[in-house]
């Protein structure tokens, strides 16, 4: 099953819900969205499915399986832009082919993340896999709202600095 | 404030304003000289700081346009940023951590000290620790340096508790919070450290020393010294007898303007400083200004450098409190037994989370990246800061075809290991992976150098002018009103980090200035 499949982002599965939940609407090509409902990521230039393999390969790029989707999307979301569409296309192109020469549909159906892993690794020095990965750097980590799920705090100033809020606290030494 | 006539050929002209530019502007001012100072970068204080890392970087990072050449892993992973250093008001005073210790007697003699290395550029400085004492001592009562004169250390933070456990553990005797220019309690008018761990996006509480709110405001108060921001020179220039006559720069508005100048001072950090004089070539002077030994652009020195990171199976939280205040001095002897010649010190650091995932393995992906990651709340680091050696073809050159935003030749930043800095590197990464496993780390790993906050040596300082491009006074062989400022002077690295010495040099330097000035010599 896909990922696109297992979290119920086709767009016919998307439809549906949207009709079903009467909470998401359709405008242009159409959006991804999370199985819940949670959140869901418009996609006006690219297709769905074209995301749906950007998301997937933010997963396997930068795996912290307690960090949700919606943080790899937002990373991801620039992509869905006029002028990132040719790159888009061909560059999930060449990592189907990647995926096709090591037997396999395309990248997104592979069902475990050692075999995705093996065709990514089959495009790393590409452009299109460098651009996707560096994006994410600044894309995935330098969200305010993942910092808490890695425990980092962020901003201090305004708190008066950690004179007083645990600057020597550790207690295992 | 003051300001000068484009045409006062009176004054002194300054280029740059971080730690050798902004303590020499200041200084001259104090003793009545007049100053012109020309600062690409604009005004920042306290209250623009950002506690954010990528947005502190965005606000005060150089980054214009430099390519890079050379085996140094940088030229892969940041093809276009070879160095960290800051464009602003204040220069890399701003980002610097405060770490502020002396240079060792020996380290001022490494080719007399270490004898000849095979492709090395070595050479010995045209002055010694004696010499440079009382400069010293002064550079650390104006930069409020902890543990010298009575003032006190720093606390030590959580980073600093693992560390220093380590090293004890591992035998090592000298280890502390470090000498760092950071009030361990109100000093000089400026608060003491609230432990806020943003020592690298510019201190929002003033506690650390930065050229930006101490000695700029200083010497504008005198009324001698005019600070010009974004005002970006472009072209030094000189008369038919050789001497300098003023500065070519862009101001704010993009305009080219012509300030004249009785002195001109090159302070733009050790990358543009030689580009600078590259630039600045004439028919006069075919291979740039100064250059008659070659020598400008060339021995460009960055430290041998790299980080330790370490994850525990309990919370250290390393980004609370001051980013470096900690430090183990014992390997920074020059020891061959070790393998390489000269030292190296290993000094606490920590990154927050977004540098953590640019700097942890730049390129990497994948479990073994991200599992680090994982741990981020669980880890402590260090940095390493050692001697690397001087090469001739390590160099600082323009570029054929890339250039800046003003049509200027860009720079070429060349770098690649000596054999001496991956044995000392290597040594390095095995000590303070050894001082984490002796506190339990569960796993412990090597970082690789990150862009250059240490830039040195492209204009080195020499007895003999065919060995380098200043003498002992950062004034150049060739052109008696023409100095050097910056860290560009440097002969050699020695294992410090080294604004301490780049401060004690520019105030040595302004009192020799002065001083021939009022003589009349230049
Ligand atoms: C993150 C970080 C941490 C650091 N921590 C430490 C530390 O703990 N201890 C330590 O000793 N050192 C540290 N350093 C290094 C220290 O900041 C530098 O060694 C020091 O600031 C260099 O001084 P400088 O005068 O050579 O150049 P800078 O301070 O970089 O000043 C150069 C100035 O010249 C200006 N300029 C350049 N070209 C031109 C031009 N053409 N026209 C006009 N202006 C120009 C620049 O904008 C800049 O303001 C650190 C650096 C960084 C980045
Ligand atoms: S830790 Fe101290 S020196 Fe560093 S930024 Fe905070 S207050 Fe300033």
């Amino acid at each position: 099953m896909t990922k696109l499949q297992r979290t119920g982002l086709t767009r016919r599965a998307l439809l549906g819900r949207a009709v079903a939940a009467g909470a998401l609407t359709v405008t242009g090509v159409g959006f991804i969205a999370a199985p819940n409902a949670a959140w869901a990521l418009e996609v006006t230039v690219i297709t769905p499915a074209q995301m749906a393999t950007l998301l997937q390969m933010a997963r396997d790029i930068y795996p912290h399986d307690q960090v949700p989707d919606q943080f790899y999307a937002v990373a991801v979301k620039g992509y869905d832009a006029e002028d990132k569409k040719d790159f888009v296309a061909t560059g999930i192109a060449e990592l189907d082919a990647a995926a096709q020469a090591q037997g396999h549909a395309d990248y997104v159906s592979i069902g475990w993340e050692e075999d995705r892993v093996k065709v990514l690794q089959a495009i790393e020095s590409s452009p299109f896999f460098q651009a996707i990965r560096g994006g994410l750097v600044t894309g995935l980590y330098n969200q305010k709202e993942v910092w808490p799920i890695f425990g980092y705090q962020g901003e201090s100033f305004s708190q008066g600095g950690y004179i007083n809020r645990g600057f020597d606290d550790i207690n295992w030494l | 404030m003051a300001t000068f006539d484009l045409n006062d050929d009176s004054v002194v002209v300054i280029i740059g304003t971080g730690a050798g530019g902004g303590v020499l502007a200041n200084e001259l001012a104090q003793k009545g000289v007049k100053v012109v100072a020309l600062e690409a970068g604009g005004r920042y204080l306290p209250e623009d700081y950002i506690n954010d890392e990528w947005e502190s970087f965005g606000q005060l990072a150089w980054l214009d346009t430099r390519t890079t050449s050379g085996d140094w892993r940088v030229a892969k992973d940041f093809s276009g940023l070879p160095a960290w250093i800051v464009k602003a008001v204040g220069g890399t005073t701003t980002h610097w951590a405060g770490a502020s210790i002396r240079f060792q007697d020996h380290e001022w003699k490494a080719l007399t000290t270490y004898g000849p290395v095979e492709g090395a550029n070595l050479l010995d400085w045209p002055i010694d620790g004696a010499e440079m004492a009382p400069w010293y001592e002064k550079a650390e009562t104006k930069l409020g340096v902890t543990r010298t004169g009575d003032r006190a250390g720093l606390p030590g933070n959580n980073n600093y508790k693992v560390f220093e456990k380590g090293a004890k553990a591992l035998g090592y005797k000298e280890v502390h919070t470090g000498r760092m220019a950071i009030n361990s309690s109100e000093y000089d008018g400026r608060m003491a450290c609230q432990q806020t761990g943003f020592c690298f996006q510019g201190c929002k509480w003033g506690a650390k020393w930065s050229a930006a709110y101490t000695d700029i405001p200083a010497g504008e108060a005198t009324g001698n010294l005019e600070v010009r921001d974004r005002s970006h020179a472009a072209r030094i220039l000189h008369n038919d007898e050789g001497k300098v006559t003023g500065v070519e720069y862009f101001d704010k508005d993009g305009n080219l303007q012509m300030q004249k100048a009785r002195i001109v001072c090159v302070a733009g950090n050790t990358i543009e400083s030689p580009r600078l004089l590259l630039n600045s070539a004439s028919p006069m002077f075919p291979n740039g200004l100064a250059n008659s030994s070659d020598q400008v652009g060339r021995n460009y020195m960055r430290h041998v450098t790299g980080s330790v990171y370490a994850i525990f199976d309990k919370p250290v939280r390393m980004w609370r409190g001051t980013t470096m205040a900690g430090i183990v001095q014992d390997e920074a002897r020059h020891d061959p037994a070790r393998g390489f010649v000269g030292g190296y010190e290993l000094e606490t650091l920590s990154l927050g989370l977004p540098f953590m995932a640019a700097f942890l393995n730049p390129g990497g992906w994948g479990r073994s990246f991200t599992t680090a990651l994982d741990h981020y709340e669980n880890m402590a680091g260090m940095w390493i800061v050692g001697e690397d050696i001087p090469q001739a073809d390590n160099r600082v050159t323009l570029s054929a075809d890339a250039k800046d935003q003003f049509g200027l030749p860009a720079p070429n930043v060349h770098y690649s290991d000596h054999p001496n800095d991956v044995a000392m590197r290597n040594h390095a990464y095995k000590q303070g992976i050894a001082m984490y496993e002796a506190v339990g780390a569960t796993r412990a790993f090597p970082t690789p150098p990150y862009p250059s906050t240490h830039n040195l040596g492209t204009n080195r300082m020499s007895e003999r002018p065919e060995d380098g491009v200043c003498n002992k006074w950062g004034q150049t062989h060739d052109i008696a009103n023409l100095f050097i400022s910056d860290g560009s002077q440097f002969t050699t690295g020695a294992a410090e980090n080294p604004t301490l010495t780049i401060v004690a040099l520019a105030i040595r330097q302004a009192d020799h200035i002065a001083r021939e000035m009022s003589a009349g010599s230049i």
